[in-house]
């Protein structure tokens, strides 16, 4: 294929971008400096298009999409911030806030929770949709990591880079609408697991408190997933 | 197997027949057969054979009017009854060939006006199990005829002149999504039937796999000859026993004549079926669902594109067809395009089944022309609202669809009408309310449903739907502002717009639509709290002064 195919203009907030056509429209316009705020995707990890915040406005198209998974397209008109894209994503950050217990002065992850920084990016003040309060489990039987349930937002992201990275299948989702959970093996305490290596990934992927290391807290919270992208580029080197 | 033997196995089905000189046939469905038909066969038989008549007494699929079941229809001459009971064998059969049991009229009146068989026109006449049954009324002449006759491109012809579209709910044209299959390249492809139906109130697809599999299976094997796929599956809910059971046994039939298997009809065409089993996930009749859950993996669905046309099942071209859509597809290749294409509206052809429920005189599975009227349906067909009450309003098309009111009675069915109107074909559900339903507590139950059902992958369908439910329920009670209103008005925007697959999208059309012909109803719960319909317990907060 020649050079020239493999390339595709479009523009996205009228700004004209060139991007290769494998990529998304997430990955041309972060390439580009473009900012569309994401949830369940990370660099290194396969997508789900779960979160729904990352979704665009591309002409033509009869319904929002998400950039993370759809591909550019020649000629493409994408529109990633406008009133109405930005009010939707504001009210889904509100679900997510008041479905669990997501209370920011509580939480190890205080300062260092991607939920969190969404809401001060999104200019979310308050939260109008009442909160559900569900009661959930916290599993801190495995002996460095502990398991809030109470913050989860079921991105997955812990299941994929287990699954896709670590190679242990450890994590995986039970139940399903606003009774799904992640759990251990089949639902048996995290500290029992026999399939989980402690390698810890899990924890450093996960975008909220729900996964943490358990002598930390604070600021020494921050947690570092840079390592994935590094880590598959190492792997396709090899085959 | 060829023209000839084809035609000798019917003549000899025929000859069968001609050894009898009545047919009793006895509906065996799920709702006749839940009230001991198999008991009234077998004592009309032994009945018939003390008696010394020449009688046949055979197993049907059901026959349409549960209502008026358990139902028996006598041949040659036609006679129908209702509400049989096994005490009655003695009557019927000394009955045959003189005048009718009269006091087991069914009284079905305009039932049967208006109707058209093309889905079910085996029904009542063939045991759902007996292969050679169906080959007698024609059966297995498309699948012959497609594959000694036409070519792949041909057939897709065909189906796409005929204007058939998806009957699963979606309406998208069955032509074109085969046409599609059959352009991506592949070695391996493979068509799934979707008999998934998990609407409330819905079943269509569970009627005919019981009562005329045979029909379905040449559907699917004509499809995989048109797209080039050599296996295929059925996705039936394990909530359908009767139906996996008449179908597994259905399938052995087909290939002990050689329907199915390798080198079908002595071509080189092979193709065969499996079953599986959803396991009582709504969601999973979703295609990209549906794909993962015989994938053995968890039913959730994916962002699309891909569709399952270009990557499906294990990554490989699917054609996915709902189980009324397959049993279309025979009479269109027997009959050619444009006899279907002869039925129905400009833009939605041909028949459509429906299953009506509710508030509704005769309650059963019916099969009109597109373009007829609600009301044709549901005061003609179903003899309208019984107990002298007022009707009210339709729901159609499930959870997904909406609750259109008195003044649409006279909207033709089509898909883009009841679009139009704020409801959805959807799979063919058609419950009926009169003025005892409460509008609200409707919406409430349609979104209790798809909380409960949704998978929990994407946030807005999993957070949103049960918000909205508590809103409803607030409402319901009479705790409810106009700012909940609001609320909910605007919550149904946001998930319907940011849903990932179409049960979130079109979770909040109950409630939009009711919102749209009943808000009177919401603002009596609000400003009044007060449930017009008398079905809510709407106690208004004690406001408690210092």
């Amino acid at each position: 294929m020649s050079a020239e195919s493999n390339v595709r203009t479009l523009t996205i907030d009228g700004e004209e971008i060139s991007a290769r056509a494998d990529q998304t429209i997430l990955e041309a316009a972060r390439e580009h400096k473009l900012a569309i705020p994401t949830l369940c995707h990370l660099d290194g990890l396969s997508e789900v298009g779960a979160c729904r915040m990352c979704l665009v406005e591309v002409k033509g198209a009869r319904r929002l999409l998400p950039a993370c998974v759809t591909r550019v397209e020649e000629g493409m008109e994408v529109t990633t911030h406008n009133p109405k894209i930005d009010r939707y994503r504001t009210m889904i950050l509100e679900l997510f806030f008041a479905e669990r217990n997501h209370i920011c002065s509580i939480c190890v992850a205080n300062g260092n929770c991607e939920l969190q920084s969404l809401a001060l990016t999104l200019g979310m003040t308050h939260v109008e949709i009442p909160y559900q309060y569900p009661q959930l489990p916290v599993d801190a039987s495995h002996p460095r990591f502990t398991v809030d349930h109470n913050r989860c937002v079921l991105c997955t992201r812990c299941v994929r880079v287990c699954s896709e990275i670590e190679g242990a299948n450890t994590w995986g989702v039970m139940g399903r609408g606003a009774q799904s959970l992640v759990i251990t093996d089949l639902k048996e305490p995290w500290g029992e697991s026999e399939t989980c290596t402690s390698c810890g990934k899990c924890v450093q992927v996960c975008p909220t408190g729900a996964l943490f290391e358990k002598d930390r807290a604070g600021s020494k919270v921050r947690k570092q997933p840079d390592f994935l992208p590094y880590l598959r580029i190492m792997r396709e080197g090899e085959q | 197997m060829n023209v000839e033997e084809l035609q000798q196995i019917a003549a000899q089905a025929q000859e069968e027949r001609d050894k009898f000189d009545y047919e009793v046939n006895v509906c065996m469905g799920t709702s006749c057969l839940s009230q001991h038909s198999d008991r009234i066969r077998d004592a009309i038989a032994k009945e018939a054979e003390s008696c010394g008549k020449k009688c046949h007494v055979r197993r049907t699929g059901c026959m349409g009017p549960c209502a008026a079941g358990p139902m028996v229809l006598v041949e040659p001459a036609g006679t129908q009854y209702g509400h049989v009971r096994e005490g009655d064998a003695k009557d019927i059969v000394s009955a045959l060939g003189g005048d009718p049991v009269a006091r087991l009229d069914p009284r079905l009146g305009s039932y049967f006006e208006g109707q058209h068989f093309v889905v079910l026109e085996n029904v009542g006449h063939i045991d759902p199990e007996k292969v050679d049954e169906y080959v007698a009324r024609g059966g297995y002449e498309a699948l012959l005829k497609v594959l000694t006759e036409m070519t792949p491109a041909q057939v897709i012809e065909q189906i796409s002149k005929s204007g058939l579209r998806g009957r699963g709910g979606g309406g998208y044209p069955t032509g074109l999504k085969w046409d599609t299959v059959a352009k991506v390249k592949g070695a391996q492809k493979y068509v799934i039937c979707n008999g998934d139906e998990g609407d409330p109130g819905a079943f269509m697809d569970r009627s005919v796999l019981e009562s005329d599999p045979q029909r379905v299976i040449e559907g699917m094997a004509i499809a995989a000859y048109a797209i080039g796929a050599t296996k295929g599956y059925v996705y039936v809910r394990a909530e359908y026993p009767l139906a996996v059971q008449r179908l597994t046994v259905a399938l052995r039939e087909a290939r002990r004549r050689g329907f199915l298997g390798n080198a079908i009809c002595e071509t080189t065409f092979s193709f065969d079926i499996d079953i599986r089993l959803g396991a009582g996930a709504f969601v999973c009749g979703e295609e990209t669902a549906l794909i993962a859950s015989i994938e053995g993996k968890r039913g959730t669905p994916r962002p699309r594109p891909p569709y399952p046309a270009v990557s499906g099942l294990w990554g490989d071209p699917t054609l996915i067809n709902n189980v009324e859509t397959f049993a279309n597809v025979p009479p269109i290749i027997r009959h050619g395009g444009e006899w279907f294409s002869s039925m129905g509206t400009a833009r939605s052809k041909g028949t459509k089944v429906f299953a009506l429920t509710g508030k509704i005189q005769r309650t059963g599975l019916v099969e009109v022309p597109m373009g007829m009227t609600l009301r044709q349906i549901i005061f003609g067909i179903g003899g309208g609202v019984p107990d002298g009450r007022k009707f009210k309003a339709v729901q159609t098309g499930g959870p997904s669809g909406g609750c259109l009111p008195e003044e649409h009675l006279d909207l033709s069915i089509s898909y883009d009408a009841l679009i139009s109107a704020g409801s959805m074909m959807g799979s063919g559900g058609m419950i009926v309310m009169d003025d005892t339903s409460c509008m609200v507590s409707v919406a409430r139950f349609f979104m209790e449903f798809c909380m409960t059902e949704s998978c929990g992958k994407c946030v807005p369908c999993r957070a949103g739907t049960v918000q909205m439910y508590n809103l409803l329920t607030k409402i319901c009670k009479g705790e409810a502002t106009r700012r909940d209103l609001d609320q909910l008005t605007e919550l149904c925007e946001v998930v319907g717009a940011t849903s990932l697959c179409g049960l979130g999208q079109t979770a909040p059309n109950p409630v939009l639509s009711t919102l749209r012909y009943f808000r009177h109803e919401y603002l009596a719960h609000i400003d009044e709290k007060r449930c017009p319909a008398g079905v809510c317990e709407c106690s208004p907060a004690v406001e408690v002064h210092a």
